[in-house]
């Protein structure tokens, strides 16, 4: 017999304006938060409610979109008493969070994504290199050899919020942001790395360059990383990058 | 042939009730700004309600109609005229091939919505036709109009009539009230409190309730700068990254509150003082850049009832429009 999951006392259930619930785990960057955030939207996910929309993950809480005019409208069938929308989806979301069954590992899927690191592909690995002591070659081996876990997907159509990466590459970012970071740059900023999946201005340090599309408007899921999945960089040389971009545009 | 841009105006895009369902893989919804003025211009034309418009802002296109047409303009008042004469807002109108549609300045509000029986034979995009500008996906090839496009409409789904066209254009002698939809002079927004609300100083509260805030010409349908009191947090905490949605205020470290509007990212991670209420987001959409708002704070509870009002409100518009639409084209 699975073990409830948690007590629901545990976590708080906090109103994101009139069409939103938040459903909050804790407060840092956790795999066991992640792990609950993960089994609630599957949950939903597998079985909505009258006016559910979509879910949105981040690292401690799960945010819920509905349609407050379907919910009442689904609540007043069979209630005569006043309805508020919210306190309707609350109490959906209590009785959804006792069914969240504790299990032991949720399954991940790993994504490799090819990296060709360093010169104009990566203009700023040398500093990274630099400011942490290492050669560059030491800062590709620890940046390709680390898993990371995507928390969550935002800022940008496909931008991935890896977590995990070591503390010996960690970066600041740059005094001046660039005005265009490409799309593909793979970066770093502080303790963070990720890829960016379309144009953007950024202030991230540039160590490489993916081949790899991460957002595919044309595709359902548009986004090639989810959140939950796990991350690995794997380093390719110029030639192996031309070879992909020019694979990468005939598809 | 159907309906060709000769001049784009300021911004003017094809938008529907928005990308919804896509927001976990980071694809923002976009969308009209002011939705309700979209719903009803579809509503005036016989369309369902999400139906893609344009959106136009500020200063129109021009815009030359190459088909008989059902078509109306809803939302901020830009002037519109066919051939030159001035035509009326918030009804339906017949417009002849070959006329020419041009928009001769803002009086009032900041954005129009213009609406074809039909609707336009554009593709979509993730369950939308809505133009997601930074992405360049969606609506007509993913950005704004330019001069020289072309944009089909499908086949309206109510015959036209035969009605005589003895100018340009006809229309009928009923209309939308305009003022239950478009409230004028300086607009109060009303808010319930943001999910870091309680994080804010006492006399950041009081300020952001009595001072009124001016929108800086940094807005854009991301979201609107605003400039007023400065807004201080108790203590400077650090707050990881979490959804954040159409009408969010959030505050970054310079203390100037940002409202996110239709275009506005997933997630953010500045706190948010205040979620402006769902019923009054057409309200904001309307304002220009330069002009004030005034925000109130209300509970829950009245956003809730405010916004089930207004959406009752429109079914029922859309009961009394739809006889009245079947009528007028049947006689």
């Amino acid at each position: 017999m699975p073990e409830k999951l948690l007590n629901i006392t545990a976590c708080t259930l906090s109103p994101l304006g009139d069409s939103a619930i938040v459903i909050t785990f804790g407060n840092g960057m956790e795999y066991s938060i992640h792990k609950k955030i993960k089994l609630l939207m599957d949950l939903l996910e597998d079985e909505p409610f009258a006016g559910f929309i979509e879910c949105v993950p981040a690292f401690t809480n799960l945010t819920v979109f509905y349609d407050p005019f379907v919910v009442y409208k689904d609540q007043k069938k069979s209630n005569d008493t006043e309805i508020s929308p919210y306190e309707a989806v609350r109490s959906i979301m209590e009785m959804k969070l006792q069914d969240l069954k504790e299990i032991k590992e949720i399954s991940h899927r790993t994504v490799s994504i090819p990296v060709c690191y360093g010169k104009e592909y990566g203009p700023d690995l040398e500093y990274v290199a630099r400011y942490n002591d290492l050669t560059t070659d030491e800062v590709i081996h620890i940046h390709s050899t680390g898993e990371y876990l995507a928390y969550m997907i935002g800022f940008a159509p496909g931008f991935p919020f890896l977590g995990g990466m070591s503390e010996e590459i960690a970066t600041p970012r740059r005094s001046s942001p660039r005005m265009t970071i490409p799309a593909g740059a793979v970066g770093i900023a502080g303790m963070q790395t990720g890829v960016y999946p379309i144009s953007t201005p950024g202030g991230w340090q540039l160590i490489g360059q993916t081949p790899t599309k991460l957002f595919l408007p044309n595709v359902n899921p548009p986004s090639l990383l989810q959140a939950g999945d796990i991350v690995k960089f794997q380093p390719i040389t110029d030639q192996e990058y031309k070879e992909m971009i020019l694979k990468e545009g005939l598809q | 042939m159907s309906l060709r841009v000769i001049k784009p105006g300021l911004l003017t895009s094809i938008q529907d009730l928005g990308r919804k369902g896509f927001q976990q893989h980071g694809v923002i919804v976009s969308g009209a700004m002011d939705g309700h003025s979209l719903r009803i211009a579809n509503m005036l034309v016989g369309n369902e309600e999400g139906e893609a418009a344009l959106e136009i802002t500020l200063m129109g296109p021009t815009i030359k109609i190459e088909k008989n047409c059902l078509i109306s303009i809803t939302g901020g008042n830009l002037s519109p005229t066919i051939d030159n004469h001035a035509i009326p807002m918030w009804r339906p109108i017949l417009v002849k091939n070959g006329s020419m549609l041009r928009f001769e300045g803002c009086k009032s509000g900041c954005r129009a919505y213009l609406t074809v029986a039909g609707g336009f034979a554009i593709p979509e995009v993730m369950e939308s036709k809505s133009t997601y500008l930074r992405a360049g996906i969606g609506g007509f090839m993913g950005r704004a109009l330019k001069a020289d496009d072309v944009l089909e409409f499908n086949e309206p789904s109510k015959t036209l009539g035969d009605k005589a066209f003895n100018g340009s254009f006809s229309f009928p002698n009923w209309f939308v009230n305009e003022k239950e939809f478009m409230p004028g002079g300086k607009p109060l927004i009303r808010f319930i409190d943001g999910s870091q609300y309680e994080s804010f100083t006492d006399s950041s509260k009081d300020s952001f309730v009595a001072g009124a805030f001016k929108v800086s010409n940094q807005s854009d349908r991301m979201g609107y700068r605003l400039s007023g009191p400065t807004l201080e947090l108790k203590d400077n905490g650090e707050l990881l990254s979490e959804a954040v949605t159409n009408g969010s205020v959030q505050v970054p470290p310079d203390g100037n509150p940002i409202i996110l509007l239709a275009d506005s990212q997933t997630t953010g991670g500045y706190p948010k003082m205040a979620q402006v209420i769902t019923a009054d987001l057409p309200s904001i959409a309307q304002v220009k850049p330069g002009e004030s708002i005034q925000f109130s704070r209300v509970n829950l509870k009245e956003a809730e009832k405010l916004l089930l009002q207004k959406e009752r409100q429109l079914k029922e518009l859309q009961v009394s429009i739809s006889l009245a639409l079947n009528k007028w084209l049947d006689t």
